[in-house]
């Protein structure tokens, strides 16, 4: 009993011990002065010299976190607990968190190179004015696929390939509901921000023909797939389609001809920021030309900045596949919140069509 | 006396843990499944559970964790048999569990590139002269990587079963004439089945909510009750449905320890 006794005491002793140790962690690595800055952006999202580049600059340490998805980097800003003083969410998520006022405004005297975005892509219905978010970078959904791997004669200018039966088992789709639907929708002419439930269980109907050619439905792993050779083609965003290609100069993508879904990811100051100043100071330098256009060459997607582009490499600047022109961007749609609602019917016919087999 | 109070202190800490992280969850998960999308109180998640596409997904699952169970079951008995009988028989297991150690992430990545079109795999079969052919995203390999990850745990409470079973007893059966298939069926196997059943549950009760294995090696062409759990926190944040499905995955499991530990008389 004395042993025993004794072991329970000395596991006390080391909990305690342990207890303090964390606290005294905790408080030296900071988040208290204004001399810090929290970055939780997506990961492998931005070119890291330019964050050097701002430390040296301002003295303003940069800790930089990533995140995978916009519903994990809002669920962490919800349960507070964290000093994010910038986070990189897409457009729609925006809206969600504006709605539960995550969010603060921004000042717009504090940010003087916002005059460098291009109009197009300032003041849109997901944030009117700008309030609390400025664009980062943009791009689209579409098709990316391997030309040597194609069957021969099959040309892909648009959603509506992809249902060809030569492509049998040669498709990988993103693992997403609202990218798939969205496609779905968009191949039948209507708009993928659609709600009519006629409308979306045709769609349905019409995604479960093109099971036949799915080969797979995957997430991130698809550009491991497609640098693998093994799938012609893959449905996936803009910017995986230029990692992929930076791989094998081989790869192509297509902005489908019916349309397709145009997103944003932006930069906003949730509420769990400490150092706001900081946090408008590191957004007017990210808008800097030459800073967007160095950051923007590393990253590789879209950048809506238009005098950064006067400053990049022109075959990246007049590539249509990612810089679209007029004509083809009108067809562009971009997400809106369709209401919790909604968005679980998209998902409950995403399972269905995912559970359908041929 | 004082005996008795330093007893309870000491169960203290172990029924705050059971009561914080085992009790408590199962309760929460109870009372979220009652409350649907927007908060309000109601049954529609165990309606909605009770449709085509929930039932089918039921059936997939149990499907694909029976067929798991089975054939890690099939391959493990006979490789814990052996491992009894061999000279070194803690280093051999020690080596079959050495993998277990791994990650089972990296463990999945590692078969997307064995199993790929142009993967090992596919080379040792052109090689055979077989010809290549799609392993990757489809049910085989499915259940090869879920056996493969899972029979280490199906190994282990067999291979103690065995070697604590006592061989004057084995002695006895065929002092009294017994074949050894005889011997197997009348005496080992009965003695052993503590162990495959406690294998069973082991392997079983995970494989039912496999989720992450259904997305990387089966490219989402087999869809279990633990990608829609998954789906339905992490994507369309209902957590109220989520709980449901996991209502129901708890059902099953319980159902499915009962049904494992049945003693049978006379054994």
């Amino acid at each position: 009993m004395k042993a025993l006794n004794r072991l329970f005491l000395s596991i006390l002793a080391v909990s305690i011990v342990l207890l303090i140790i964390i606290n005294r962690l905790n408080a030296a690595q900071g988040f208290s002065g204004d001399n810090t800055l929290t970055v939780y952006n997506w990961g492998d999202y931005i070119d890291q010299d330019v964050i050097q580049q701002f430390e040296e600059e301002t003295g303003i340490t940069v800790i930089y976190e990533t995140f995978d998805s916009n519903e994990a980097m809002m669920t962490k800003i919800e349960q507070g607990g964290t000093t994010y003083d910038i986070a990189v969410p897409s457009e729609y998520t925006i809206e969600k968190m504006a709605e539960e006022d995550l969010l603060y405004e921004l000042d717009h005297d504090k940010i003087p190179n916002l005059q460098y975005i291009d109009d197009r892509f300032l003041n849109l219905p997901f944030d009117e004015n700008n309030r609390y978010s400025i664009p980062y970078f943009w791009g689209t959904v579409g098709i990316i696929f391997n030309p040597e791997l194609l069957p021969e004669g099959i040309e892909i200018t648009g959603w509506h390939d992809l249902w060809d039966p030569r492509l049998e088992n040669q498709i990988l789709l993103v693992d997403g509901a609202r990218e798939i639907i969205g496609m779905g929708l968009n191949t039948l002419g209507y708009s993928l921000n659609d709600t009519n439930p006629v409308h979306l269980y045709e769609t349905l109907d019409h995604l479960e023909k093109l099971t036949p050619n799915i080969r797979a439905i995957v997430g991130d792993e698809n550009k491991m797939l497609m640098v693998n050779n093994e799938a012609a083609v893959a449905v996936g965003w803009s910017g995986d389609a230029a990692d992929i290609m930076g791989e094998n100069e081989a790869m192509d993508y297509v902005v489908p001809e019916e349309g397709s879904n145009l997103w944003f990811d932006n930069f906003v100051i949730p509420k769990t920021a400490k150092n706001i100043d900081g946090a408008h100071e590191f957004i007017n330098f990210m808008l800097d030309p030459e800073v967007s256009a160095q950051n923007t060459e590393y990253v590789s997607y879209s950048t809506p900045n238009k005098e950064a582009l006067k400053y990049m490499p022109e075959e990246m600047v007049n590539d249509e596949r990612f810089y679209p022109d007029a004509a083809l961007t009108d067809k562009l749609e971009v997400y809106e919140n369709l209401g919790k609602e909604n968005l679980a019917f998209y998902n409950e016919l995403f399972l269905q069509f995912k559970m359908y087999r041929k | 006396m004082q005996n008795k109070t330093f007893r309870n202190l000491f169960m203290l800490p172990y029924a705050l843990w059971i009561i914080i992280f085992v009790i408590a969850p199962i309760l929460l998960v109870v009372y979220f499944s009652f409350f649907d999308i927007n908060g309000n109180f109601s049954l529609t998640n165990y309606k909605n559970f009770f449709t085509a596409t929930y039932l089918q997904m039921t059936l997939n699952s149990f499907w694909y964790a029976f067929l798991i169970t089975v054939i890690s079951l099939l391959i493990a008995y006979p490789t814990a048999y052996i491992l009894t009988r061999t000279k070194h028989k803690q280093l051999w297991l020690l080596l079959i569990i050495v993998p277990s150690w791994i990650n089972l992430l990296l463990k999945a990545y590692a078969f997307i590139g064995i199993f790929g079109t142009h993967g090992a795999a596919n080379r040792f079969l052109e090689w055979a002269g077989i010809g290549s052919r799609q392993l990757l995203f489809t049910d085989f390999s499915f259940v090869f990587v879920a056996v493969y990850i899972f029979i280490p745990f199906m190994i282990l409470p067999i291979f103690n079963a065995l070697d604590k079973l006592n061989p004057s007893l084995l002695y006895a059966a065929s002092d009294l004439g017994a074949s050894k298939w005889t011997t197997f069926r009348r005496v080992i196997f009965p003695l052993t089945l503590d162990g495959v059943k406690s294998g069973c549950q082991v392997v079983f009760i995970p494989a039912l909510s496999l989720f992450m294995l259904t997305r990387l090696i089966a490219g989402n062409r087999v869809i279990t009750l633990g990608t829609a759990i998954e789906q339905q926190f992490l994507v369309t944040q209902n957590w109220g449905m989520g709980a449901t499905i996991a209502v129901f995955l708890i059902i099953i499991m319980v159902g499915f320890m009962a049904l494992t530990s049945i003693r049978r008389r006379g054994v």
